[in-house]
């Protein structure tokens, strides 16, 4: 199947129930979404899919023809950041860090849809993804912190 | 390492009355510094002047040895050398050293006796000297105990300074003027006139004088210590070029993974891998330790091979279900498997009188790091290297070591920051497997990743804990404070994992309880073991997860039994000062006017004292129709000194929340033998929506400087208690709460 990864263009061979995140991982070599439950419980291996924030490890291979993929690698660099990776560097929000790029796949495509989202909207749509570390305080305060900047 | 069994020993004496002799022999023998182990295999064009600083042509590492498994331990140890050796922290590299006993732990040991932390006597103080000295005997490279900050304090920026000093020597031989006319800044000596001379320019010189020793600057002449940091991993960790253990990318490398008897332990009887067998990318399939190993050219076709082999395993050797290991741990709180007595003030049997009573229950947890266990080794019959993030290095390597039938000069290791800990990454089950799967992939690089199904049924878990507390009151104070605390020893269970014994009482079995420096005039506090069955482990505060609960509930009882309020109260009880001042500014923080502000919504206070941390919290609920909401979470603790305030905050933070939301909603439980939770769907999580504004002030007061990982938990779990009888009048006595009322 061809597919686009952070406006690249793969052709991959693969098993059709191969899931997104594995495909990502193991054979495209992108190691930002990561692995914690297989089971889209706690939403470390979000991307975007067509634009829209999923869960990559309920989304098969067989399925993704013609698909155009975001990754946290595509989002921004370390030299070059996205605005909501600027905020959680501001707001120092990692603690072990291994959620965090689902986290943020998910806090942009929230502001996508809710520019200025009320602790409602953060609790209604962050929920799926769990922060072992707890650092909930923080990625409140960098989600606000994104929205203002976003907004100016 | 072989002598391990006599310092089991020792510490045990230590713990009794002949504390004298060992101390004096332990500081005469080991006093001398183990060697730097960087100049083992030092390349070429390189310098190592200490231990914790290596210098070549392309630039300065510093040695941060303490894993970082989420808790800043990477920044922190990097900003103690760079304060000293006046480098930026952020423009040199840092690396975890290699596992050796030169990085010993000198402060851990002391969390195993029975001193307690606010007590500076005579006794205490040399115990806790003995501790150090048993600590670098047995070179416990170590990271655990909330001791990486209260160890390093001294020894990285003495280290730090050694090295600036011994490059000064070097340029101001090379200059010909004296050291006393340099001066140093970024990473270069500055000469009084003339260019600046980078350390690497240096290092060459440097390798040829002995290290210099230094006078350590005064904190007011720092320069970021003590002020909001950025942690030196933030631009990683925000931009997804962070890598974790689970990440290794080796040339020519292997996937793997295992399916063990869910009983670890438990053996197999037979497996039928032909389905297996043929699915894709399938290399090979080889019986292990308990179970089997897939190996493939991808995790997930490893992951999906693995389910598709049959088992018949062995029979559980547990107790079957959790009903019959509560019967055990009731059973144990009779005096007959008494573990320790360690307070026993006035007469508590003749106060008791018509005694308040009540049991006390918290259930079994798992760690549940969410990167999932995982390690990569590559094995070769001269040389092994294993790549994992592991709290306990140097016992890492002696098992591998053991199962490669290899010389633990032999084997090196490389350690990762871990996608999370909480006490997870001082067990090496899963390196061991690893070990074993490389033998039979010589010279080929094996990264093996548990699935979350292998990770959460086989967890070394936080044990089990039942209390029965009694007390009474009287013209509306508390007299009387009795607590028997049943619970499995962790550290018999950690100690038999290292096929060594554990000698004397487990004062992890009460810690937080017999310590907590509360003046009741008859007040006594027991230990009983519970007989060994399920593996258990040390979980973020150890024995404090559970008795800062046990504690500061009873304590409440008795408070509101007594009509008094219950701030007042325990500041009226509590007789060292740190602790009534961190329990003065929270009531401050949250402007306590009672534990009832408005109808339906409840405060509850706790307070706890564990690593040496007195540390106070409110919290305030809300009953709503929807469930109860956790609102606010007022937060004061006493570490000594401030070295990050961002991070201490975020700490602090952290391990509240980490302990409400397990009181919350999380227990491990069992049945047949086997553990009923397989994923995050069934051990529930603290998740954004639970979550309170959270406030929190750390006091810099002076007094031995403390961290800060984990004495933020002990007391959440009592507070939330606290605050839902405030709230609603339902008084929660078992963890975890989501099974007699619902969370909104």
């Amino acid at each position: 199947m061809r597919l686009t990864v952070n406006g690249t263009e793969h052709i991959v061979e693969v098993e059709p129930d191969m899931p997104l995140l594995w495909l990502l991982r193991d054979e495209l070599g992108l190691k930002g979404p990561k692995y914690g439950c297989g089971i889209a419980a706690c939403g470390a291996c979000t991307v975007h899919l067509d634009g829209v924030a999923v869960r990559s490890c309920q989304i098969q291979a067989g399925d993704l023809d013609g698909a155009d993929i975001l990754t946290i690698e595509g989002l921004g660099t370390p030299e070059g950041p996205h605005p909501v990776q600027q905020a959680w560097i501001e707001e120092q929000v990692a603690q072990c860090g291994y959620c965090q790029s689902g986290q943020i796949m998910q806090v942009v495509d929230l502001l996508n849809q809710i520019p200025a989202p009320t602790d409602e909207d953060i609790d209604a749509i962050m929920g799926g993804n769990l922060c072992r570390c707890a650092t909930y305080p923080r990625i409140r305060a960098a989600i606000r912190r994104a929205a203002q900047a976003e907004g100016t | 390492m072989a002598n391990l069994r006599t310092i089991a020993r020792r510490t045990f004496l230590i713990g009794s009355a002949a504390i004298a002799g060992g101390v004096a022999f332990g500081v005469y023998a080991y006093r001398r510094d183990p060697a730097n182990p960087l100049l083992a295999d030092l390349p070429e064009g390189s310098v190592a002047i200490t231990p914790y600083v290596l210098i070549d042509a392309q630039g300065i590492t510093l040695i941060t040895p303490r894993a970082d498994v989420g808790q800043g331990a990477t920044s922190i140890q990097a900003h103690l050398l760079a304060e000293e050796l006046d480098v930026d922290p952020h423009s040199v590299r840092t690396d975890p050293g290699p596992a050796s006993t030169a990085y010993y732990n000198g402060k851990i040991a002391a969390e195993g006796m029975p001193f307690a932390a606010w007590d500076d006597g005579f006794v205490s103080r040399t115990g806790r000297g003995a501790g150090a000295v048993v600590g670098k005997f047995v070179g416990l490279h170590i990271t655990g105990g909330s001791t990486t900050v209260p160890d390093g304090y001294e020894t990285l920026r003495l280290a730090g300074a050694s090295a600036r000093e011994t490059l000064k020597r070097a340029a101001a031989d090379r200059l010909g003027i004296a050291v006393a006319d340099l001066r140093t800044g970024n990473g270069a000596v500055l000469p009084p006139d003339g260019d600046p001379i980078p350390y690497t320019a240096l290092a060459a010189d440097a390798a040829a004088l002995a290290p210099v020793s230094a006078r350590l600057r005064d904190p007011s002449e720092w320069r970021a210590l003590g002020k909001p940091m950025r942690r030196t991993d933030i631009v990683a960790k925000s931009t997804g070029a962070a890598r974790y253990g689970v990440d290794m990318d080796l040339p020519d490398m292997l996937h793997a993974t295992v399916v063990t008897n869910p009983t670890i332990g438990g053996g197999v009887v037979s497996m039928n891998t032909a389905e297996a067998e043929a699915l894709p990318g399938i290399v090979a399939i080889h019986p292990i330790t308990d179970g089997a190993a897939v190996v493939a050219d991808n995790t997930w076709r490893a992951i999906k091979a693995a389910r598709a082999i049959t088992f018949e395993w062995g029979p559980p050797n547990l107790p079957e279900d959790t009903a019959a290991l509560r019967a055990l741990h009731r059973a144990a709180l009779t005096g007959e498997t008494r573990d320790s007595r360690f307070a026993d003030d006035g007469d508590v049997d003749a106060a008791l009188g018509t005694a308040f009573e009540a049991t006390y229950e918290a259930p079994f947890l798992h760690h549940a790091p969410l990167e999932p266990a995982n390690a990569t080794i590559l094995y070769t019959p001269e040389r092994t290297e294993i790549w994992t993030a592991t709290q306990v290095p140097t016992f890492a390597v002696q098992q591998v070591a053991r199962i490669t039938g290899q010389d633990e000069e032999q084997v090196v290791l490389h350690n990762l920051q871990s996608g999370g800990s909480f006490g997870h990454r001082l067990e090496t089950l899963w390196i061991n497997q690893t070990a074993e799967i490389a033998l039979n992939h010589p010279g080929r690089p094996v990264r093996m990743t548990w699935s979350r199904e292998e990770d959460m049924t086989h967890p070394f878990l936080r044990p089990m804990a039942v209390a029965h507390g009694r007390g009474a009151t009287e013209n509306g104070q508390v007299t009387a404070f009795d607590l028997s605390i049943a619970a499995q020893s962790v550290t018999e269970s950690q100690m038999g994992r290292l096929n060594q014994p554990a000698i004397g009482p487990d004062v992890m079995i009460v810690a937080a309880a017999w310590d907590a420096p509360y003046a009741i005039p008859n007040r006594r506090i027991t230990g009983h073991r519970v007989p060994a069955t399920i593996p258990v482990s040390s979980w973020r505060s150890v024995g404090a997860s559970h008795n800062g609960f046990f504690t500061d509930v009873l304590m409440d009882e008795l408070i509101h039994q007594a009509g008094a309020d219950p701030v007042a109260e325990r500041l009226r009880l509590i007789h060292h000062e740190p602790s009534r001042k961190v329990l003065q500014t929270v009531a401050e923080m949250a402007d306590w006017q009672g534990s009832r502000p408005a109808d339906g919504i409840g405060r509850g206070v706790a307070f706890s004292f564990a690593f040496g941390v007195p540390c106070a919290q409110i919290l305030q609920v809300e009953d709503t129709p929807s469930g109860l909401r956790l609102t606010d979470l007022w937060i004061a603790a006493e570490v000594g000194r401030v070295l990050d305030p961002v991070n201490i905050e975020a700490q602090l933070s952290g391990g509240a929340l980490y302990g409400l939301g397990h009181a919350m909603l999380a227990e491990i439980s069992h049945a047949d033998g086997v553990i009923e939770q397989r994923n995050f769907d069934t051990y529930e999580s603290l998740r954004v929506y639970h979550t309170p504004r959270v406030h929190v002030r750390a006091l810099g007061s002076g007094g031995p400087i403390r961290g800060a990982g984990e004495p933020g938990l002990p007391p959440a779990a009592a507070a939330l208690s606290n605050a839902i009888f405030a709230a609603t009048g339902e008084r929660l006595r078992a963890m975890p709460f989501s099974r007699h009322m619902r969370f909104a």
